[in-house]
């Protein structure tokens, strides 16, 4: 069920404002793939075009193609909801309903869907998912409680339960680590070695120690100058680009000269 | 010469520590006293009419009795008829408006930046300037002049609706204002469409800020006099039927029973006109104070 991810020369503005340019890559099934670089290269914008969140933004827009196992998903016969139903996503602060319980929270994606739902589906959709980020023994004997009030890491598994619970095939993560305290950075990890066997995910991350130890592949962006658009510098092997970088931008960057 | 540097920079330190502190007890005592003045009026207000109302409220038949022939000579009679007028044509008013301002107010928000929000939130805020007697004058001109229909409570409420929808609309733009984006992309993130993420999840997240909104809307018409005096006039006696007679109302009888305020020889009308203040003042309190513990409950039961 996990899908195959190619961009082909993605322009991505927000307004007239060219944020990046032209991005390609091409990301394989049940694979982990992090995006590091600069803050402000255009990391969030690019995850965002995977599942077409970034037109939400008044003026944002795309140009070129993305194609999910060779369906462009920029096509104007496609209706952007459909693609995120397929391609979730986790954000970088956990922002669980404020209103619903935990199991409405899970439920969430399901109920909204799609209208009526037998409640012994629902059940077990919850609880898979749930026991999927890893929570389910932690919340089993409250799942009626509210979702805001568990600890950050909880409520960032909630978010990932929530997010596997419409049974995406994608996965795309903007920095799921950077709110959480270090052992609930170990979980998510851990949490996300688990994930790959069923979806593709992309991850954004800040912290390239995370990067190489959670990614098989990493793409490295950059940005050439305030007011310039961000650029894919390269994407390749995590091992390599972290041992043996092709470009030297890229070198500087892991080595910390600059960034 | 270090050491000598360190303590004058803390011996600067104190006396500046000292002269802060002195400004923010000045300033404390400034904000304390401010907010005494601003209470005066209102405990003033409240214990004026407690103490003169209050005898009148607690007599037998203050709640049950209309002011059916009962006259500025004569005590007793109570307030029934009035509230079932002001219940009426402010519950078909709420029920008019608040669909209405909900609709308005998340097109402003939800769906707001066109040049269509921006002339629909300036005839907004045109519409709250707007005095009750001109309310109530258009719609005078509009179905009793142009129409031809003969006044009715009814009519009192779709007056009631022009002051109404304003307040509300005001107060669910900055609730919505309030839900973060975040909540919005979460659920758009999970394939939910526009219009169930905005019925599902922001109104839901806003739900207890829009009732205290449609609470304050109700305050504010409640007592509205113009529109009564213009469309509907007073009758002592109990009339239930909006569409068509006089009708009682709570500041339609304070009104009515004016004129007797300063007789010295009968004071029944003043007491009556002291209770229905107060009445008044406790129904819109009741309204919300129950709304609140509404909103509150349907939150944790969430
Ligand atoms: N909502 C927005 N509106 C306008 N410009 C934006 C918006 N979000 C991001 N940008 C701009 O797009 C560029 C890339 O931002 P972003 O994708 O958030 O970078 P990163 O995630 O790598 O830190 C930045 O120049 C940023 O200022
Ligand atoms: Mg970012």
């Amino acid at each position: 069920m996990a899908k195959r991810i190619d961009a082909k020369n993605l322009d991505i503005y927000y307004g007239k404002f060219l944020a990046v340019s032209e991005v390609s890559f091409t990301i394989a099934p049940r694979s982990v793939t992090a995006f590091i670089g600069p803050s402000g290269c255009g990391k969030s914008t690019v995850l965002r075009t995977i599942n077409r969140m970034h037109e939400v933004i008044t003026g944002a827009h795309v140009k070129g193609d993305l194609l999910l196992d060779g369906e462009n998903i920029y096509d104007s016969a496609i209706d952007p909801v459909e693609v995120r139903r397929t391609i979730g996503m986790v954000f970088q602060r956990p922002n669980p309903f404020p209103t619903m319980s935990i199991y409405d929270n899970v439920a969430a994606g399901l109920k909204l869907q799609s209208g009526r739902l037998k409640k012994s589906d629902l059940d077990d959709t919850v609880e898979k998912s749930l026991r999927g980020a890893n929570l389910w023994e932690e919340v089993k004997n409250r799942l009626g409680k509210p979702g805001a009030g568990l600890s950050g890491g909880q409520q960032q598994r909630l978010c990932i339960a929530r997010a596997i619970a419409v049974e995406p095939q994608v996965l795309l993560m903007d920095e799921p680590c950077s709110a959480l305290d270090p052992i609930s950075t170990l979980a998510i990890e851990d949490l996300i070695q688990s994930l790959k066997e069923k979806y593709t995910i992309v991850i954004v991350t800040h912290n390239m120690q995370q990067a190489a130890r959670v990614s098989e592949r990493t793409a490295f962006f950059n940005l050439a100058g305030v007011g310039k658009p961000g650029k894919l510098v390269e994407i390749d092997e995590t091992q390599k680009i972290f041992s043996n970088p092709s470009d030297p931008r890229t070198e500087d960057y892991i080595s910390g000269r600059f960034g | 010469m270090t050491t000598a540097a360190a303590l004058t920079s803390t011996l600067a330190g104190a006396s500046k520590g000292g002269l802060r502190s002195f400004k923010n007890s000045l300033a404390t005592v400034l904000v304390s006293a401010s907010f005494c003045v601003a209470l005066i009026p209102l405990v003033w207000l409240l214990w004026t009419v407690v103490s003169k109302g209050l005898k009148t409220i607690t007599t037998s038949q203050w709640w049950t009795h209309s002011q059916r022939s009962i006259t500025f000579r004569r005590p007793g009679g109570g307030v029934s008829h009035a509230i079932l007028g002001t219940a009426e044509q402010v519950l078909v008013c709420t029920i008019i408006s608040v669909p209405i301002a909900l609709l308005v107010a998340i097109f402003l928000i939800e769906y707001g930046g066109g040049a269509l929000a921006k002339v629909t939130s300036f005839m907004v805020d045109i519409l709250t300037g707007i005095p009750s007697i001109v309310a109530a004058l258009f719609i005078y001109a509009v179905f009793i002049t142009t129409l031809g229909g003969q006044r009715a409570g009814i009519y009192v409420s779709l007056a009631l609706v022009m002051l109404m929808v304003p307040v509300i609309v005001r107060t669910t733009e900055e609730m919505l204002k309030l839900v973060p984006n975040e909540l919005r992309e979460a659920s758009y993130a999970l394939g939910v469409p526009k219009w169930k993420t905005i019925t599902k999840i922001v109104l839901p997240t806003a739900y207890s800020g829009i009732v205290t909104g449609v609470m304050l809307g109700v305050a504010r018409v409640a007592g509205e006099t113009a529109p009564l005096l213009i469309l509907v006039g007073y009758s002592p006696d109990t009339n239930s039927n909006l569409l068509s007679g006089f009708q009682g109302s709570l500041p339609g009888m304070i009104y009515s029973q004016v004129p007797q305020l300063g007789n010295k020889r009968f004071h029944y009308a003043a007491d009556r006109l002291w209770g229905t203040a107060l009445t008044l003042i406790l129904i819109v309190m009741v309204l919300n104070v129950g709304a609140r513990l509404i909103a509150r409950r349907s939150k944790i039961a969430n």
